[in-house]
Parts: C-alpha cells; sequence; structure tokens
C-alpha cells in the first residue's frame, strides 16, 4: 500500500502491464522524450525504448487508426490522445473503426486498444479545451468508458483497460492528475464496470462519477450535520453501467440524484434517470433529480466557469429539496 | 517480367469479372441490396498487385473490394453468402459488400469511410516492425481517397518510421461523379508521395504484367525494410460507381477507349504470341532461356481450347457460388450478439473479489 498521486497511479498501471507483457505498447503526443503533458508516461521511453514509447506527430485520426490496425494484429496499443478536445479528430477512428471491425467481421478480430484522454472542466481553459464526451461516446454501441475518480481507480481500471479485449476509453479528469490517495497494487479489483458504494446512507442516493464523486462525499459530509443521511455510488464506469449496485442503494432510499459534470441536455444523466425509472419506479418517493453542466460552451471568466458546472452547494441544495420537499 | 504466372493471373481475372457480373445480376434481382460497387475494367490491379504478395503480407481495401478478396483467396461461395447476408458468409453477414475480412488469410478488410484503409494499413505495418518480421502490408485506395487528411497524415508516419507499406492508388479518375481535374490539384498521384520521401512510380493499370512486376519489385524492397513505396495504377471501371449509379456524367467515347485495352483482352493476347520479341528475350537478362521456356509452356497452357476450359471453369465457380449464397440460411439476432461480444468471451482481466 502506497500514498500516491492519481498521475503516478496510472504511470504505475502502464509500467506494470507493459513490463508483464511485451505487445503493450504506448503512443501519442509528447508521450515519449517529453514524459507525457500530465507526466504519466514519465520514464518509460527510457525504460522501455522508443518502438513501445512512441511520440507522434499531431494527426489523431491517424495514430488513434494505427493503434486499431496494430490491434488487430495482436498487439496492446495505449493511446493517450493529449486531451479529449482533440479525440474529435480521431472519432472516425474510434467511432467508425474501433467500435465495428470485431462486430463488421463476424467476431474475427478483437479490439484490445485503449485510449487515454484527460478531460473535464480545469481551470480557465477556456471553451474548446473544458469539454467532456462521454454521453456522445456512450452512444456509440462497442466502447467501454471507464471514469476513475480515484488513484487506486485509476491503477486498476487503467490495467484492466489494456487487458481487455474490447476498445475501452479511459476518461482522466484534469483536475484529479494530482490529488492524493492509497493505492493498493497487490489487492484484488473489482469488474472493470463494477460501481462501488463510496459512502452509506439511507435517505438518498447520489450517483455521481469522476471529479463530481469528490463533490458528492464532500456533500455527504455536511448533510450528515443535518441528520440527512447520502448514498455515495462511484459509477466507474459509463459503458456499460453497473445498473445493480444503483437499484440496490434506490431500494434502501427511495430518492436519487444525479450528479454529472458534462452537459446535463442528453448527458449521462439522462441515460442513467431514464433506465432507473424504467426499473425502479415503484421503489422512487420522488423523481430522479438531476444536476449537470449548463447546456453552454464553458466560459473563460473563472466566476462563469465555476458556474456552469455542479458545485458542492448546488448538491447540498438539490439533496435537501429532494428529501425535503415543500 | 513473370510469365510463370501469367496464366494463373488470367484465371483471376476471368473469375473476379464473371463474379462481378453475376454480382451485379443478382442486385438486379434484388437477391443482394444496399450498396454494390464493382470492379469490371480494373481487375489487373487487384490481380496483378495480389500475385505479387506472400501468403505473410496483410491486405487492406476499401468498398470495392471483392475482386481482392476473391484473388487474395477467400472462396467466391463465402463472399458470394457475404453479399447476400447470408450466415455461412466471411463475416457471418454482419459485414455486407463492403465489409469482408477474412483473418486466417490476413484480409484485414473492406473499409467504406473513404480514407481509412491508411492508419489500418499504419497499424498493421508497425505491428510488423514491433516484431521484426520480413512481412508487408498492401493498402488499396481510390483516387478520391489522396485528398483526405488520413493519407497524408499516413504517409508521413509511414515514412518518418520506416513501415513496410506498399500503398496502391487505384486511379481510375472518378471520385463517384467528380473527374480527378476537378478534384484534385495535382492530378498524378504518385507525385504526392515525394513530399514525404516515399518512392512512387506510375504503372498502366489495364496491363497486368507491368502491375505485377512493379509490385513484386516494391514489395521485396518493402520486405526487406527498405520502407514504404507507392504505386499509382491508372485503370479504369467500366460500371457506375455502385449500382445505384449509371455513370452517365462520362463521356461514351471514354468507355469505349479504355475497353478497347480491356485488361482481359491484354493477358490474353499477351498469353497467346507465339513467341517472345527478341527484344523481350534480351531484356529478360541473363536468365533468358528460363524466360523462353517458361513462355513457351505459357503457350501451350494458353491456347483457345485452354481458354474456352478456363471461362467455363470460373463460370462454373460463380454458379455453384450462387446456389450455395442462395440456399444458405440467414443469420440469427443472436448471431449478432455473438459477433458483438466476440471480445468478451475470453476477457482475462484482474480477478474480482465478488
Ligand atoms: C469520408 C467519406 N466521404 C464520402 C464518402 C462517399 N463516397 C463513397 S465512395 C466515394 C468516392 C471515392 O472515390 P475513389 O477514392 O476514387 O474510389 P473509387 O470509388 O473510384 O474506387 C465517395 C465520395 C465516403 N464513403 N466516405
Ligand atoms: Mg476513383
Amino acid at each position: 500500500m502506497k500514498e500516491m498521486l492519481y498521475w503516478q497511479a496510472l504511470n504505475q498501471a502502464l509500467d506494470a502491464e507493459m513490463a508483464a507483457d511485451e505487445t503493450v505498447f504506448i503512443l501519442g503526443e509528447d508521450v515519449g522524450l517529453f514524459g507525457g503533458t500530465y507526466r504519466v508516461t514519465e520514464g518509460l521511453m527510457a525504460k522501455y525504448g522508443e518502438w513501445r514509447v512512441r511520440d507522434t506527430p499531431i494527426s489523431e485520426n491517424s495514430f488513434t487508426g494505427l493503434g486499431i490496425g496494430a490491434a488487430m494484429l495482436g498487439l496492446r496499443p495505449v493511446v493517450e490522445i493529449m486531451t479529449l478536445n482533440f479525440a474529435l479528430l480521431a472519432m472516425d477512428a474510434l467511432v467508425n473503426m474501433a467500435a465495428k471491425i470485431p462486430f463488421m467481421s463476424g467476431g474475427q478480430f478483437s479490439m484490445p486498444l485503449t485510449l487515454r484522454m484527460p478531460g473535464g472542466v480545469a481551470k480557465q481553459l477556456g471553451a474548446q479545451h473544458s469539454q467532456r464526451l462521454e454521453s456522445i461516446l456512450m452512444n456509440v454501441p462497442g466502447l467501454r468508458i471507464v471514469v476513475p475518480a480515484t488513484p487506486q481507480d485509476a491503477y486498476w481500471q487503467l490495467r484492466q483497460a489494456i487487458r481487455s479485449n474490447d476498445p475501452v476509453v479511459v476518461l482522466e479528469h484534469e483536475l484529479l492528475y494530482f490529488t492524493q490517495g492509497r493505492v493498493d497494487e497487490g489487492a484484488m479489483a473489482p469488474a472493470i464496470h463494477q460501481a462501488v458504494t463510496r459512502r452509506s446512507g439511507e435517505h438518498l442516493t447520489c450517483i455521481a462519477y469522476s471529479r463530481m464523486v469528490q463533490l458528492a462525499l464532500q456533500a455527504a459530509e455536511t448533510l450528515a450535520k443535518e441528520n440527512i443521511s447520502m448514498d455515495v455510488i462511484d459509477l466507474r464506469s459509463l459503458s456499460p453501467i453497473d445498473w445493480d449496485t444503483c437499484a440496490h442503494s434506490l431500494e434502501k432510499t427511495h430518492h436519487c440524484l444525479i450528479v454529472e459534470e458534462d452537459c446535463r441536455f442528453a448527458g449521462a444523466g439522462a441515460e442513467i434517470a431514464a433506465t432507473l425509472q424504467e426499473r425502479c419506479f415503484f421503489l422512487l418517493d420522488a423523481p430522479i433529480q438531476r444536476l449537470g453542466g449548463l447546456d453552454l460552451p464553458t466560459p473563460f471568466n473563472r466566476n462563469l466557469e465555476s458556474a456552469s458546472i455542479p458545485r458542492t452547494e448546488d448538491i447540498l441544495t438539490a439533496a435537501r429539496q429532494l428529501v425535503n420537499p415543500g | 517480367m513473370d510469365r510463370m504466372n501469367l496464366s494463373a493471373m488470367l484465371r483471376d481475372m476471368l473469375l473476379a469479372r464473371a463474379f462481378e457480373e453475376a454480382a451485379a445480376e443478382e442486385y438486379s434481382r434484388g437477391n443482394i441490396s444496399g450498396f454494390l460497387h464493382l470492379y469490371p475494367g480494373e481487375e489487373a490491379v487487384a490481380v496483378g498487385v495480389l500475385h505479387a504478395a506472400e501468403p505473410g503480407d496483410y491486405i487492406i481495401s476499401t468498398y470495392r473490394e471483392h475482386v481482392h478478396a476473391l484473388v487474395r483467396g477467400i472462396p467466391a461461395r463465402q463472399i458470394m453468402a457475404e453479399l447476400f447476408g447470408k450466415k455461412p458468409g466471411i463475416c457471418g453477414g454482419m459485414g455486407g459488400s463492403m465489409h469482408l475480412f477474412d483473418s486466417t488469410r490476413r484480409f484485414l478488410g473492406g473499409y467504406a469511410i473513404v480514407g481509412e484503409t491508411f492508419p489500418i494499413a499504419l497499424g498493421a505495418a508497425y505491428a510488423i516492425t514491433y516484431r521484426h518480421l520480413p512481412e508487408a502490408v498492401i493498402c488499396f485506395f481510390g483516387d478520391g481517397a489522396v485528398n483526405q487528411g488520413t493519407f497524408h497524415e499516413s504517409l508521413n508516419m509511414a515514412s518518418l518510421w520506416k513501415l513496410p507499406i506498399l500503398f496502391v492508388c487505384e486511379n481510375n479518375r472518378y471520385q463517384i461523379g467528380t473527374e480527378i481535374h476537378r478534384h484534385s490539384a495535382v492530378v498524378e498521384v504518385y507525385k504526392r508521395a515525394c513530399a514525404y520521401a516515399i518512392p512512387a512510380e506510375k504503372v498502366d493499370g489495364m496491363d497486368v504484367l507491368a502491375v505485377h512486376d512493379a509490385a513484386r519489385h516494391a514489395l521485396e524492397s518493402i520486405r526487406s525494410g527498405d520502407g514504404p513505396q507507392l504505386l499509382e495504377l491508372e485503370t479504369y471501371r467500366y460500371r457506375g460507381h455502385s449500382m445505384a449509379d449509371p455513370g452517365s456524367y462520362r463521356p461514351g467515347s471514354e468507355l469505349l477507349a479504355y475497353q478497347a485495352h480491356d485488361p482481359i483482352a491484354t493477358a490474353i493476347q499477351l498469353s497467346q504470341s507465339p513467341y517472345p520479341s527478341l527484344e523481350d528475350i534480351r531484356s529478360a537478362g541473363p536468365d533468358c532461356l528460363d524466360q523462353l521456356t517458361d513462355h513457351c509452356s505459357n503457350n501451350e497452357l494458353l491456347d483457345e481450347e485452354t481458354l474456352t476450359r478456363m471461362k467455363q471453369e470460373v463460370q462454373k465457380i460463380v454458379e455453384d457460388a450462387l446456389a450455395f449464397a442462395q440456399a444458405s440460411e440467414e443469420p440469427g439476432m443472436q448471431d449478432a450478439w455473438d459477433a458483438f461480444l466476440c471480445n468478451r468471451r475470453f476477457e482475462t482481466l484482474m480477478k474480482s473479489p465478488t
């Protein structure tokens, strides 16, 4: 068991998989000599050489496609897209190739591709560099999407992603890279798509993922002082989603609040709410509530930026309203 | 000049034409639907190039790929059944005309988004070099695909890392209805390769021997680690872009001019000339005796009678493929789920405590 930063956990996961399996290689912009924009690939080129840690030109669609072709021949590429905003230029590779080749070939080819990308609203990066794409990717059958919120999950889920024969998108949050946590490299991991309960409560269920889990836990702390006890579920995976863990919690709390950073309209929360109400309608004492980012490109201004996505106060207000309406 | 293969190449060209004409007919009958892009006129390209391929090489093609698949050795039955969307099709009916794949024959697929073949080739070639293998990747694409970003991105990376790729441009001068002078500032595709320091050559794509020679030389050098090369093969499609396109934007005289150089007629002629010219013998180098023997035995193989037999034989193969496709069962929804979830069957992720 070690204390480490989120980026270090990712670095350890890459190192462990590269040491264990010669077919694992990394490619992306500035992943080699420079060590990665968020230091995630630091030291790996020196250790494994340039064929296993490949610096690429700025050609997202083609180097993502390179990963796909290599995966068809049995290598296990880990493609880093510098930030997920640039993944929009690789959408053809991701959506039309990675997600479809195994299927279109009638199951002849597997696709052991991992695609890592930092994203989310960070600190005043402007509208083009402050995005989330999860809902767009969730609508693509054939991709798995994981959203680790802690260093331990970053470690586990990246290793699992590399071992998966499905294409897995690892959405890393830019504000989580320098958060700290315990990583037990020897502990057994939950399944890659399994949700976990981060805190148990009786009165309402808060379903969150990635950085929003931190905010939900802070809110739960405050609510506890008001005798509102909130179950906090960290989804960990957005495709597939572990519906059972969510439903079991609703059997206990009968109230549900979903918190996401992505734009609320047609966001991940919309899918979660729709499916849970289909499945758990008669368990619910109130309509499922969603908190999400405003349907607005992220403003540059600091105050407006932070007001455009859910804050801890917003979770508190929504939770109080949900359990004590009126 | 490799005349040993001439009769095999001729047979494949005849098979290709018969297969495609049969597919067209089945389309008109409603047995095949969807987009159907046919290859008549361009046979010398796929046949010449793929007869220079080794079993260890990888092939990537576009949506106009039935003939590449046939020449690579995928049985006509399995291709035709796939065009019909049937269960014994090479992709179980999940791919269709534009998406033929065969992992055992290293056929990495037909791709229907223009420009996708380049990055797939890049990845396959990266894996070959990664493993230090003497194999090559053959990447087919049309003249329209060279204006896609992936062409430039991929040529750059292929050259930068000396990847073993033979880029093969099937220049039929049209991207659907847009003639090459209206879609490209530089109409000689091979000239673009010099921007990425890739050796490139333009070859008559109606002459199967010329295509074969060029491809063989290029592939030998590529397999030995000299880096990528590009071939521009000038050819012509006799039909419209797809079965949905009558091709009326092209002047009739243009079609007639190309048909006068029909690749199959040319191949037949080549194989029937009684003796090679003195010039041919001299240019064959020290091995001219071998060449002459080959050529003579070729002639014996390819008299009128043999040719007729060959045509009957390919016709039978096509008819058998059609009957097979007709009689085959449809896939069920469970087959679709099985194909979709193929990657999860043998998943070896880390162990879960619960
Ligand atoms: C990215 C993309 N844009 C447009 C199309 C529609 N489309 C299909 S084939 C084609 C023309 C391609 O021409 P070319 O590359 O010369 O190949 P050819 O059909 O002549 O063999 C177009 C525009 C497509 N499939 N993909
Ligand atoms: Mg064309």
